[in-house]
């Protein structure tokens, strides 16, 4: 979707402020709502892509006025309540209200580092050949899909070249809807003329990784 | 709405979250869902084992043993996972090497993707507007606000995570480091080096 996560090149940013010798977390409901995330995907059984859905998927006023583990918890807090694992007025009440639903399994303390070490690989069987090759130019497609995609807009049309082939891997925007739906995955590299125009830095070099159905032959 | 009214408002929604926090894990719990010491171990991994020391030391043995670097360069996953490092959010990584021709820095403008094996969890610039907005149009600027300059010479090559691989810089080895040791070298490598949006210390910084 078109929403306020897509912010490569936007103009209204400012200067970046890191942060010396910056923590982690900055608060416990951070620590909190961090490992909450990363435990409840087990029982949730949702996948990476309906997370990222989960998230971006707000009007961009609140999108922009959240911080980012509040953006985190507010998108844990949608994936739940999508599947009725939780109500709203438990979160109100601070208590379990219901019975819990059955889910397959939990993160127990003593699976965290089997869990954390498995990861997510998303690499898949090939069962058809790439259709681009390295060196090959090629367009990424103008499309404006209202449901999780991960092709940014600011390289939606443009022209770039094929650096790199990474196998075929399990495509976001089906996957956020609950198909995986592997294909091919490239890195796709464009001038920053090309990206930015006239005021683009032509020593400037910038690649997305794209699968196949977000790229067309250049010709 | 006065000053004061809008202090309280802005300390309340603080709060909110803290207590909407609480309150979720308190619910879940409950409901057999969580198990609170996952969470507690979760955070100590992220807080004290996983964090940008380990990317370091996959630098310093690149820097010292030059079959290894040929490694990392050409299959990073392997390579990395031979010190130990592999798994969520490192599962398909990539080494990208600086040159006195060529700068790496890595962005993800979509959300907040970044190689959590060999540097941790993200820090907040990393994932701010500024940053995911600046460093796919102006990457010099960026190293500006870092307090740096490169070369007009040197080129710069920006990597958007957009997929689930992940990238990180190999940077350049300083010079007057010469004959020290793989962990005296690891010391040098910074976590904003690993990114792109910082340089190795000098080793007068670190002597």
């Amino acid at each position: 979707m078109d929403g306020a996560h897509d912010m490569g090149g936007v103009p209204w940013s400012g200067p970046v402020a890191p942060e010396p010798d910056e923590p982690p977390f900055h608060a416990e409901w951070e620590r909190r709502a961090f490992a909450m995330t990363l435990a409840m995907g087990m029982p949730g059984g949702w996948n990476i892509d309906m997370s990222r859905f989960a998230r971006e998927n707000r009007p961009p006023a609140d999108y922009l006025s959240k911080s980012y583990f509040q953006i985190w918890l507010a998108g844990l807090e949608q994936l739940m309540l999508e599947r009725q694992l939780i109500a709203e007025d438990e979160i109100a009440a601070g208590h379990a209200l219901r019975q819990a639903k059955p889910v397959a399994r939990i993160l127990t303390a003593d699976g965290v580092v089997a869990m954390l070490h498995r990861g997510g690989p998303t690499e898949r069987e090939a069962t058809a050949p790439a259709r681009f090759a390295i060196g090959e130019r090629v367009r990424a497609k103008v499309i404006h899909p209202p449901t999780h995609t991960r092709l940014p807009r600011y390289v939606r049309g443009h022209v770039g070249t094929v650096e790199m082939l990474h196998g075929v891997h399990v495509f976001p925007d089906s996957n956020a809807m609950g198909s995986e739906n592997p294909q091919w995955l490239y890195t796709v590299t464009f001038d920053g003329r090309e990206l930015w125009g006239a005021d683009g830095d032509a020593s400037v070099r910038t690649s997305v990784d794209a699968w196949e159905p977000y790229l067309e032959p250049a010709a | 709405m006065t000053s004061h009214q809008h202090h309280d408002h802005d300390h309340s929604e603080l709060s909110e979250t803290e207590l909407r926090v609480r309150a979720l894990e308190t619910v879940l719990t409950e409901k057999g869902y969580l198990d609170p010491a996952a969470l507690d171990l979760l955070i100590e991994t992220y807080e004290t084992k996983v964090g940008p020391r380990n990317g370091a030391r996959v630098v310093a043995r690149a820097w010292t043993d030059p079959s290894y670097r040929a490694r990392l360069l050409a299959d990073a996953t392997p390579a990395i996972a031979e010190l130990g490092y592999a798994g969520r959010q490192g599962e398909h990584l990539v080494a990208v090497e600086n040159t006195p021709e060529l700068h790496n820095m890595v962005v993800c403008t979509l959300c907040s993707c970044y190689p959590w094996p060999v540097l941790g969890l993200p820090p907040v610039w990393y994932k701010s507007a500024p940053y995911r907005a600046k460093a796919v149009k102006d990457p010099r600027g960026v190293l500006a606000d870092f307090g740096f300059e490169l070369p007009e010479t040197t080129k710069v090559r920006v990597w958007d995570s957009t997929a689930e691989i992940r990238y990180f810089v190999l940077p350049m080895r300083p010079a007057g480091a010469e004959g020290w040791s793989e962990e005296r070298l690891a010391e040098l490598v910074t976590r904003d080096s690993m990114i792109g949006t910082g340089l190795p210390k000098q080793p007068h910084e670190v002597a």
